[in-house]
């Protein structure tokens, strides 16, 4: 009825191949913007932001880039952890190596260190494949938190082997540091996810993206039609490390403020993610936010319920959190394998023909 | 609409409504994950004792204690989670029993104006008050049990180990690496040999670390150890014929969970801690009485008088007296947390005070200044007897060597009040 194309005519070639080709999807974007620009940061609070908004937003940042290397090209990393590893280390070092460079474009240049490197362990995805290239990645995994907890001028040779982020501001308000106000890092991280998932769409739509959909669904058939696989595999992975590392330097600075690299960046990390974009959706950029959503804001929603609402004991509902999201997962993956980006696609075709299909 | 209803529901649901609460605690507890079995005691020891206060005596100063236990898994992310979520309606002060979770809440309780109370644990240059404004780790901190040990050792070997060789067998996170410069500082002085072997969360695979002590055999072993990590080790240990006598745990790796495990071979192994051990206490034949009986107690109810037991009541303990002090300094029964801080700082345990409170000789006798929130870093050696099945004391209460400790603690506060802007209090 309201879901359709009816009366919506594209009469140029760039009006018919945007994002959102429907009116309605293209007004309700249009809403969750604003919404999210001029009436949340207005009123949330330190509760909101620490633990939904901005694990929410970081996540998806990760799941973001994660998608592209997964889902787009098909190479299968377990390195994710690391990554956002070497994002927050290098955060840390260039805060407090260049205290009076902007903290916005030591967060940028974070997600490049973290693009090189991400292209150096990439390489040996000229050779692997599959669940072969999953055990090179792993490597990584281990080999960057055993290195960030080895030498100690990465956390500065302090005592305990942390880092932690010095109070930094933009623009004149803080947003790193336990003075932060609540909308001030939620608009911080809002903006990088924003601009991360629209040049992730626009580089997935385009010519970089398609070569990776090539690589993906059949490497020597993509090598044949012209694609050069050297590039397009490292190309992704520069791309997706570069988001990963933007993610982690947030994840560090702005969210954390302190860190201890086994705990926070270890190989739960790395599931974490790939789990994200495994039940969210391969290959969409909606299923990124979708997977980040469910597995972040599901425990929390759980907990509340159980602990807050029903008043059970907190060792009992940690215990059946566990079994619940495990068993959505299973429920979710086994209706729709292709995660809850193809649930939503499933949903939309519907409300086109709603009320009256065929 | 019924979409919106459930958003709203959950909306409702997510902002976790504070209760009205006179005297909020936070029990932020661990009952899950591979740190559980260090974590249930010590939180039913801290919930124990408030649900005796309330049972018996109505309360603190006729104010009823509204107890909220949050689970962090002994997680960061979670941790800050339920600091977040607990934090309004002003609670009065944290225990996160975690020395990561100490680490992110500094900064943020610090800003908030909520106490932080890290009892043996935590940051240790945190005792210099007048850097560390809102955070307290009295009565014994990890500097402090670096050098217990290292006294203890010392002592037996009649004042004179130069030569010997120590390995630091440690949980490879903050936690761990807080007693190495204490150690090396401490090694200058007496001339011994230190090994640091670093052990992975979550520390079950300590094959290869166990593998060089056979080889090394080093004179003495000294573990930083918390959750499963203990009881690898001392498993490992007694799989290598280690000398038991001569494995010396910091007071997180001395409880009866971390030993039974490898059985009658862990007979001899040490431990330290700052206050008294077993259930022979005038106060527990009022929590069997109130809190027991009456259903009413924490978890299973079958880690009563267990090492990190008497520690989480301890700790309750004090959080108590420190809101006493706080309702007679600020004659009001409904402290603020900034009150709560002030009664913290102005906090003194005497002997008179703890054998009142059913716990002759519990601990040492220490008084929080506004410069030394680190009482005098009073510790004690403890051993494992596996036929009495428990820990017992073999030595009396012995001071560290503040000489080197102070030192080290003013430079690292000092550092870090530079680091953050901090002007220094109590001139």
């Amino acid at each position: 009825m309201f879901y359709r194309e009816a009366g919506d005519f594209k009469t140029s070639y760039t009006e018919d191949s945007q994002t959102f080709p429907i009116k309605f999807d293209r007004y309700g974007y249009y809403v969750t913007l604003a919404v999210a620009f001029l009436v949340i940061p207005f009123i949330i609070n330190d509760y909101w932001v620490n633990a939904v908004f901005m694990p929410f937003l970081i996540y998806s940042i990760a799941a973001i880039g994660l998608n592209i290397l997964v889902g787009y090209c098909g190479q299968v990393s377990l390195g994710t952890g690391g990554f956002m590893a070497v994002g927050a280390y290098a955060c840390y070092k260039l805060m407090t190596g260049f205290p009076d460079v902007s903290i916005a474009i030591h967060i940028l240049l974070a997600g490049g260190i973290t693009a090189a490197v991400g292209v150096l362990f990439g390489l040996p995805s000229l050779r692997i494949k599959g669940f072969y290239l999953a055990v090179a990645t792993l490597a990584a995994q281990f080999f960057l938190v055993w290195l960030f907890n080895r030498v100690p001028w990465f956390y500065n040779y302090s005592a305990s082997g942390q880092i932690s982020a010095p109070e930094r501001t933009l623009f004149g308000i803080t947003v790193t540091g336990a003075e932060t106000t609540a909308w001030a890092a939620y608009m911080f991280c809002l903006v990088f996810l924003v601009a991360s998932a629209w040049i992730a769409r626009n580089l997935t739509r385009g010519m970089a993206g398609r070569k990776w959909m090539a690589i993906r669904d059949m490497d020597i058939a993509a090598e044949i039609i012209g694609v050069n696989p050297l590039r397009a595999k490292l190309s992704a992975f520069a791309v997706s490390s570069f988001f990963i590392g933007i993610a982690g330097a947030l994840f560090f600075a702005v969210y954390l403020g302190a860190v201890e690299v086994g705990e926070v960046f270890g190989i739960n990390k790395s599931f974490l993610v790939l789990f994200m974009v495994i039940i969210g959706g391969l290959g969409s950029i909606f299923g990124s936010f979708a997977g980040a959503a469910f597995l972040v804001l599901l425990p929390v929603f759980l907990k509340n319920v159980l602990v807050g609402g029903l008043g059970w004991p907190t060792d009992l509902a940690a215990h059946l959190e566990l079994v619940i999201v495990g068993g959505l997962i299973i429920t979710f993956l086994v209706a729709e394998p292709h995660g809850l980006a193809q649930l939503w696609r499933v949903a939309k075709e519907k409300l086109r023909l709603w009320p009256f299909p065929h | 609409m019924k979409l919106k209803l459930l958003t709203a529901a959950a909306a409702a649901l997510m902002a976790a409504a504070p209760a009205l609460a006179e005297l909020k605690i936070v029990d932020t507890s661990y009952r899950t994950g591979p740190y559980a079995a260090n974590g249930i005691p010590f939180s039913d020891g801290y919930q124990d004792y408030f649900t005796l206060l309330n049972e018996r005596d109505g309360g603190i100063g006729g104010e009823k204690i509204n107890l909220v236990e949050c689970e962090t898994g002994y997680n960061t992310e979670k941790g800050v989670e339920c600091y977040e979520s607990t934090k309004g309606g002003g609670s009065l002060v944290y225990q996160p029993l975690s020395t990561g979770i100490t680490y992110q809440l500094i900064p943020k309780a610090s800003a908030d104006g909520i106490p932080l109370h890290t009892m043996g644990y935590g940051r240790t240059s945190a005792k210099n008050g007048e850097v560390f404004e809102w955070v307290f780790n009295y009565p014994a901190n990890y500097w402090d049990g670096a050098s217990h040990a290292i006294t203890h050792i010392l002592n037996e070997n009649d004042g004179d180990i130069s030569g010997k060789s120590i390995a630091l067998v440690y949980h490879n996170s903050a936690y761990g690496k807080e007693p190495i410069r204490t150690l090396e500082k401490l090694g200058e002085k007496h001339g011994y040999d230190l090994t640091l072997l670093p052990v992975d969360h979550p520390g079950q695979e300590q094959k290869s670390q166990w593998l060089q002590i056979r080889r090394e055999r080093p004179d003495y072993v000294i573990m930083w150890g918390w959750g499963v990590m203990n009881q690898v080790a001392i498993q490992e240990a007694v799989n290598i014929r280690y000398p038991m006598e001569n494995f010396i745990g910091i007071w997180w790796s001395g409880s009866e969970n971390d030993v039974k495990a490898a059985g009658a071979d862990a007979d001899g192994y040490k431990a330290l801690t700052f206050h008294n051990l077993g259930d022979d206490y005038p106060v527990y034949d009022d929590i069997q009485e109130y809190v027991v009986e009456t259903g009413k107690a924490a978890g299973a109810g079958d880690q009563i008088g267990s090492v990190l037991y008497n520690r989480g009541m301890y700790a309750a303990m004090l959080a108590a007296e420190a809101i006493k002090t706080a309702q007679e300094m600020h004659d009001t029964s409904n402290i603020t947390p900034e009150q709560m801080r002030d009664g913290m700082e102005n906090l003194v345990m005497t002997e008179e005070k703890m054998a009142a409170l059913g716990l002759p000789n519990f601990g040492p006798e220490f008084e929080v200044t506004c410069a030394n929130h680190g009482g005098d870093g009073m510790g004690a050696v403890s051993q494992w007897n596996a036929e009495a099945g428990e820990f017992e004391l073999i030595t009396d209460y012995y001071q560290s060597d503040q000489e080197i400790i102070q030192e080290l603690i003013k430079e690292d506060s000092m550092a870090y009040a530079e680091e953050n802007d901090i002007e220094l209090r109590c001139e």
